[in-house]
């Protein structure tokens, strides 16, 4: 069985079976459009973002971690009128970003996943900003404490998420 | 040369990726909107997530039929017994208001003003939204098949919720009024003031270019001006919430939106509008009039009953009150014959679909006017908007 080690570390490398790495990020996108129909608080959350998380940390791959983030992000800009690339850029960031953490960290506890979440939820929503309001022009207010709310949130969220995910996982 | 990007495999792929993204970026926001078409991987998205949002609300909508249509029924007595007293009142209050209206058509009629009227809608359902914060913009069951293009308004019973912005195959995007890039041509209810209704990146509705030195009391009607070609004009929009001073002597008017944007179920796509010269003898069916009789909830009107007497064009030779009479200066008594020429000068937009159709001209069934409480002259009833000369942007 192939196993990295990394940092004298002994992490454990997962992979996804070709239906799930498609019907995840599918079924997160389709409840990111849905559930804030009927449940409007629930455009706080990023479903996208945290599979792109949980996928980027379980494959521990950055290559793999930011095409998983851009291809995710092209999709989540397709169902907004939006141009079509902030929120690829922002999610092939944390691809990459929440992959090379999983190389070097195990952050398989919910704590740590906790964490992890808060943090890229940030990173996520700065490169957001400075792409939509850079780039694309829109004029997006920031505010701290709404986006520390929404990555508390998003945070909580990916917890019980990535628990329930954790069962699609196959060691490699 | 090669090592290092062997050796930096990782960090030059996503330096790629985001220097490809960036491009497609670049090209995307250089392009006007005009010529922009519609991205195939949004195409690919729109067909891969809507038959299941279609299929789930569907789902929903038979089992709520059935539970609510069958099964529950408690307290409906009682409802329909209020609904009837209902009725009752808001008969006697048409009759009323029938009064001045008419009067107003006629007035219209002689000078001449065309107005929008809404002859064509179809009934969608909302299936999605854009998912985003950032985005306001929901999906509906109706698309290019349908007889849907894009920049068709679209509206519900209480008010204006937006315009169609992309139109797919079976689904089509609608852009809300309280997103940021959006704008509707309104006008305010009483002052007859003019602006540009659009949404901030907070999600409200403020209505900008009305000068600083105007007084906006809150609680105001803010209604379409028609100006933007868009929606026909005198549909009802929000209310006014607060007033603050904006950028460049200009007013902030934050208004709360008449349509409940965030619970958004059913809606109503404005397929073609027919501006015309008001008709004295069919000219109660009103764009907003019209609006009321083509809601999906609402039953159609009984057939009319080809003994009862046609309705009348003024409600002076049935009235007994003689109050009534002072509500008609002496244009009422005028033939309908007199009256300019009415019928449809253009359609702004139009389809080829198989929509239920509401032909303008129907006259709406007038309610009785013997309903109308003698001791009310309708003349003494608050003038509504129509008795108002028209705005500037109203075709002439």
């Amino acid at each position: 069985m192939p196993i990295t080690y990394t940092s004298n570390e002994q992490v454990e490398v997962y992979r996804f079976s070709a239906p799930a790495a498609i019907l995840i990020p599918l079924v997160a996108l389709f409840l990111q459009a849905f559930v804030p129909l009927r449940l409007h608080f629930f455009s706080i959350f990023d479903l996208p973002l945290l599979v792109v998380i949980f996928f980027a940390v379980a494959r521990r791959s950055q290559v793999t971690g930011l095409l998983t983030g851009a291809i995710i992000g092209l999709l989540q800009d397709s169902l907004t009128h939006q141009p079509i690339g902030v929120y690829g850029i922002a999610k092939t960031v944390v691809g990459y970003g929440a992959s090379s953490l999983g190389v070097k960290l195990d952050v398989e506890n919910a704590g740590a996943r906790l964490l992890v979440t808060l943090f890229f939820y940030v990173v996520h929503e700065i490169v957001y900003f400075t792409v939509a309001r850079g780039m694309v022009g829109l004029t997006l207010k920031w505010n701290w404490l709404h986006e520390l709310g929404s990555a508390l949130a998003n945070a909580v969220l990916a917890v019980a998420l990535f628990a329930l995910l954790d069962r699609f996982k196959q060691r490699i | 040369m090669e090592n290092l990007i062997t050796r930096y495999r990782n960090v030059t792929i996503l330096v790629a990726m985001l220097f490809a993204q960036v491009l497609g970026l670049a090209v995307q926001v250089k392009r006007t909107a005009e010529n922009e078409s519609t991205r195939l991987i949004r195409i690919w998205t729109v067909n891969a997530v809507t038959p299941l949002e279609k299929a789930i609300v569907w789902g929903q909508g038979g089992v709520t039929h059935l539970w609510h249509d069958y099964f529950y029924l408690r307290g409906v007595r009682q409802e329909n017994r209020d609904l009837k007293a209902e009725i009752e009142r808001l008969r006697i209050e048409h009759a009323r208001m029938s009064e001045d209206a008419e009067q107003a058509h006629r007035l219209q009629a002689l000078l001449g003003f065309k107005e929008q009227f809404i002859s064509q809608t179809m009934a969608a359902q909302v299936i999605g939204s854009s998912g985003s914060e950032q985005s306001r913009s929901v999906y509906i069951d109706k698309g290019a098949r349908d007889g849907i293009r894009t920049d068709m308004a679209v509206i519900t019973a209480d008010g204006v919720v937006g315009k169609v912005l992309r139109v797919f195959r079976s689904t089509s995007e609608v852009l809300l009024i309280d997103d940021q890039s959006s704008g509707v041509g309104a006008i305010l209810e009483k002052t007859r003031l003019q602006g540009v209704l659009r949404g901030t990146p907070t999600g409200e509705v403020v209505l900008e270019k009305v000068m600083a030195d105007e007084q906006v009391p809150p609680g105001e009607k803010v209604l379409t001006s028609g100006g933007d070609r868009i929606f026909p004009k005198g549909l009802p929009v929000g209310t006014v919430t607060k007033t603050s001073p904006g950028p460049e002597l200009f007013l902030n008017i934050h208004v709360k939106p008449a349509a409940n944007l965030s619970k958004l179920e059913e809606v109503l796509v404005i397929t073609q509008q027919v501006e015309k010269e008001p008709d004295v003898a069919e000219g109660r069916a009103r764009a907003s009039d019209i609006l009321a009789q083509r809601l999906p909830s609402v039953p159609d009107a009984p057939p009319d009953d080809p003994n009862k007497p046609p309705p009348p064009t003024s409600g002076l030779k049935i009235l007994p009150a003689p109050s009534a009479q002072q509500a008609s200066p002496g244009i009422s008594g005028k033939p309908a014959g007199t009256t300019p020429a009415a019928g449809a000068k253009s359609v702004t937009s139009g389809s080829g679909s198989t929509d239920k159709t509401a032909a303008p001209s129907v006259p709406k069934k007038p309610a009785a006017p013997a309903a109308a409480p003698p001791g009310k002259p309708a003349s003494s009833q608050p003038k509504p908007k129509q008795s108002e000369p028209p705005a500037e942007d109203t075709p002439h």
